[in-house]
């Protein structure tokens, strides 16, 4: 009742004049985490709205099922308040906090990097090797790296890396600061393990037992479905990688590696996760009923689906092609979207990843205090 | 005006619960089916958008319901808030149907989730629908478009064409347009006429003005009106109305479940005047949930105010709007428009009627005053913490009584006579007072909406087919 809080504006007022029609309704409460959270409060912070926005899952369920959902004059629509909200905190939380805009305009900003990407890796690839090597036909160990020398590889994606991952290290730990703890929840290896566990099911978007109204009014589990495609694909080919370089560095193995070592094996399903979910994801879209949406917002969306998308088909074409003349090219062009990717981590939606693991994690502690 | 030929078996006039119960039903028994719904697509479903459970006879726990809940039981609740007033064969045939009307609308999609938070009152005896009664509504709709059952929104009824309980055509106005529609036989399931205001001032004159409607603008009574002119038999009575407290400052249609204000008990609530009214503390909320409108509604003004301090806040659900607060309670007065001094020489009075106890706010706990009228005779504490907050209430019509008369087939009776119509069924809030002649019982409206419109669409459907 008593606030203390300054007054809220744009957003975050709009947040919480829903969060406290939706309190005293609370028939939402069987959907997600976000409405049991709520339900913990009676009023509600800039941090509490930021840590319910990112615990949101944007599934549309509440919308559907909402009886003051617009044109009610209560015009209850969370799914979209939130997903504007989410985008605020990225911005809100960035390191460092001049490439904070990134999240303004972030179709345009992906596309950029990955312009920037294919430039660089296309430059390198063609500035230090003669047309000949670039287009021949190359077999067995240490082809890649007879077209993209080792040190073009490995410097600047090394170094872009770094960065990125000590960003949203700092991003995610700025934004915890300022949302969690003010329930009184403590963090335990419990909490920690649920709020893991919630990340890589996706419990959230089982919409208590039929799926999420995504994209449009019927129950689907095709959004998760096709997540957990993205996520397990991109984690694979991160295993990839990393056995890669384990490989390479531990136990002096030069790629490329045969079809069936470990490395290709995880590129390879994880390339087709790749391409399958984000593929899946964008057709999603495509169908997707803008009323519970927030149409600035699909730019940033599309542009990391699309980027994601490139890159597992590109990579599965090397695959495909490693032993080809077309190997030089595709190898540029691939490691150019990689390379992107790499650049915007912390500055397109990949970042939700990081805020909805913590969010959930802070969730599975209020839960179990 | 323009003529619909006769494309179809089964008109359902309304979209709520009763209603789609019963054009799914008819259309599953091979009808054709038309439902006419005056709101629009957004605002479709009536007042059932806004339920949230339903109460109903099972003989076990469930995922769902906590313990069993007797036919028997079921009937004795219904008994006690009637006060008798039921016809006893219509009742208990509800009650026994209850206990398959929850499979079936789970056939027909319809999800449900376990109790929500604070309604434990509820837990054992009523399901609860998943996201509530739009989920609900959202389902049926789902089915019903895939059954093939088609739709008219924005669709207004304006009149019956009927000659000795035969009906043979409905006037409908649709876009503009008006067309006369005809099937071979005709649902009623378009809800009562608590958005009605005039009707309402028939039985509660000028007051009704300052009522506000918790549910659907739409629900104005116009078939109940037609069928009555008609002569058909009624039930229950006009004044007859179930009203909550709910925030004044509520829009006048619509508020729903969210409008609500649950301090009452813990509070002391006032009129115009600053005064007093009723033992505010008499019984545990749910159980005075519903007499609280009505009360206020009495007031002059029909507005009262809840005052609580600063003890209070957390013993009862939020409230949309936030309250209304103050330092002193003559500054609480002022801006809630009250006497500072009537309020402060009220609220000085029964602080000094409160007797020592320990305040208890999970059951009756006792602590009551002495030597003031009226009394409080539980929850009563000193409101001397400040700040002071208080919320203005007016009633909240939910639903209304008045309905026709059916028999156990869903046949409105017709004349002194009470002989059953040929081809006009009734369904939900326009026949529940045959059930429910007063009182209250959470979740038996849905219970009565479900088992008859199953009966009016299987009826309807026989009638049209045979």
């Amino acid at each position: 009742m008593p606030s203390t809080e300054l007054p809220m504006t744009g957003l975050l007022q709009e947040a919480n004049r829903l969060m406290t029609v939706c309190n005293a309704c609370r028939y939402c409460e069987g959907f997600c985490a976000v409405f049991p959270a709520m339900e913990r409060r009676r009023v509600f912070s800039e941090g509490d709205l930021n840590y319910l926005a990112n615990l949101c899952h944007g599934c549309q369920g509440c919308y559907y099922v909402c009886q003051y959902a617009p044109p009610h004059e209560f015009d209850v629509n969370v799914p979209k308040t939130f997903a504007g909200l989410r985008t605020e905190t990225y911005a809100r939380y960035a390191w460092p906090g001049f490439l904070s805009s990134a999240f303004q305009r972030n179709g345009l900003v992906v596309s950029l990097a990955i312009a920037l990407g294919l430039a660089l890796m296309i430059g390198l690839t063609f500035g230090m090797q003669n047309p000949e090597v670039i287009f021949g036909a190359h077999s067995g160990e240490g082809s890649f790296y007879r077209v993209v020398p080792y040190a073009a590889m490995v410097w600047p994606f090394g170094l872009v890396f770094l960065f990125s991952i000590a960003a949203m290290i700092i991003g995610g730990a700025r934004f915890w600061k300022a949302t969690a703890g003010k329930a009184g929840a403590k963090l335990s290896s419990a909490a920690v393990l649920g709020g893991v566990w919630d990340t890589l099911t996706l419990r959230n978007l089982g919409g208590g037992g039929g799926g999420c109204t995504y994209p449009e009014e019927k129950f689907s589990y095709a959004r998760r479905i096709y997540h957990h495609f993205t996520f397990y694909g991109f984690m694979l080919c991160f295993a990839a990688t990393s056995v890669a370089t384990i490989y390479d560095h531990v136990f002096g193995w030069i790629a490329p590696y045969g079809f069936l070592s470990l490395p290709v094996v995880f590129g390879t399903l994880g390339g087709i996760g790749l391409f399958i979910g984000p593929a899946g994801l964008l057709w999603l879209k495509t169908k997707a009923d803008p009323a519970p949406r927030v149409r600035d917002l699909v730019g940033m969306d599309v542009a990391l689906l699309m980027l994601l998308f490139l890159i597992s088909a590109t990579g599965l074409a090397l695959l495909v092609l490693r032993e080809t003349g077309a190997m030089g090219t595709l190898l540029a062009i691939h490691l150019g979207f990689v390379l992107a990717l790499f650049f915007v981590l912390p500055y397109s939606k990949m970042v939700h990843g990081i805020y909805r693991l913590l969010a959930l994690i802070q969730d599975a502690a209020e839960r179990r205090s | 005006m323009s003529e619909t030929s006769d494309t179809y078996d089964v008109l359902v006039a309304g979209a709520g619960n009763a209603a789609l119960c019963a054009a799914i039903t008819a259309r599953r028994a091979g009808a054709r089916v038309l439902v006419l719904e005056v709101a629009p697509r957004e605002f479709r479903g009536g007042n059932s958008r806004h339920v949230r459970n339903i109460r109903y006879a099972h003989k076990a726990a469930t995922d769902y319901v906590t313990g069993a809940y007797p036919v028997e039981e079921y009937w004795e609740d219904l008994l006690r808030v009637t006060a008798a007033k039921t016809n006893e064969k219509l009742a208990r045939m509800v009650l026994e149907k209850s206990e398959h009307a929850v499979d079936w609308i789970q056939e027909q999609g319809v999800r449900f989730q376990p109790p929500l938070t604070g309604t434990l009152g509820l837990a054992r005896t009523n399901a609860f629908f998943f996201g509530g009664g739009k989920g609900m509504m959202n389902s049926y709709f789902a089915t019903a478009e895939k059954l093939g059952i088609e739709f008219l929104y924005e669709a207004e009824v304006a009149d019956l064409e009927i000659s000795q309980g035969h009906w043979r055509s409905a006037t409908v106005r649709h876009n503009g347009d008006e067309r006369k529609i005809s099937a071979r036989s005709i649902v009623i399931a378009a809800g009562g006429y608590e958005a009605n205001i005039e009707w309402l001032k028939e039985g509660w004159g000028e007051r009704a003005e300052n009522f506000l409607i918790r549910g659907t603008p739409h629900n104005k009574g116009r078939m109940l009106r037609v069928l009555l002119d008609e002569g058909a038999h009624p039930v229950s009575e006009a004044d007859q109305c179930h009203a909550v407290p709910i925030d004044a400052r509520s829009p006048q249609f619509d508020g729903g479940i969210a409008t609500r204000v649950d301090c009452v008990i813990y509070s002391i609530v006032v009129n115009r005047n600053a005064k007093r009214f009723y033992d505010e503390g008499e019984d545990i909320w749910p159980k005075r949930y519903a007499i609280w409108g009505r009360l206020v509604g009495q007031q002059p003004g029909e507005i009262a105010y809840a005052i609580i301090d600063s003890k209070i806040p957390g013993l009862f659900m939020p409230t949309i709007f936030p309250a209304v607060e103050a330092d002193t309670i003559e500054e609480l007065a002022e801006k809630l428009e009250l006497d500072p001094k009537a309020l402060a020489k009220t609220l000085d009075a029964y602080n000094k009627s409160v007797q020592p106890g320990d305040f208890d706010s999970t059951q009756l706990d006792g602590c009551h005053t002495k030597s003031i009228k009226p009394p409080k005779t539980n929850w009563a504490q000193k409101i001397d913490k400040p700040p002071f907050y208080g919320y203005p209430l007016r009633p909240g019509i939910t639903f209304t009584y008045l309905g026709v008369e059916v028999d156990e087939k869903a046949r409105v009776l017709m004349g002194p006579q009470k002989k059953p119509a040929d081809n006009i069924f009734a369904a939900g809030e326009v026949m529940a007072g045959n059930v429910l002649g007063q009182g209250y019982v959470g979740g038996l409206g849905m219970a009565i909406g479900v088992v008859f419109g199953r009966i009016a669409g299987e009826e309807a459907a026989r009638r049209a087919i045979n």
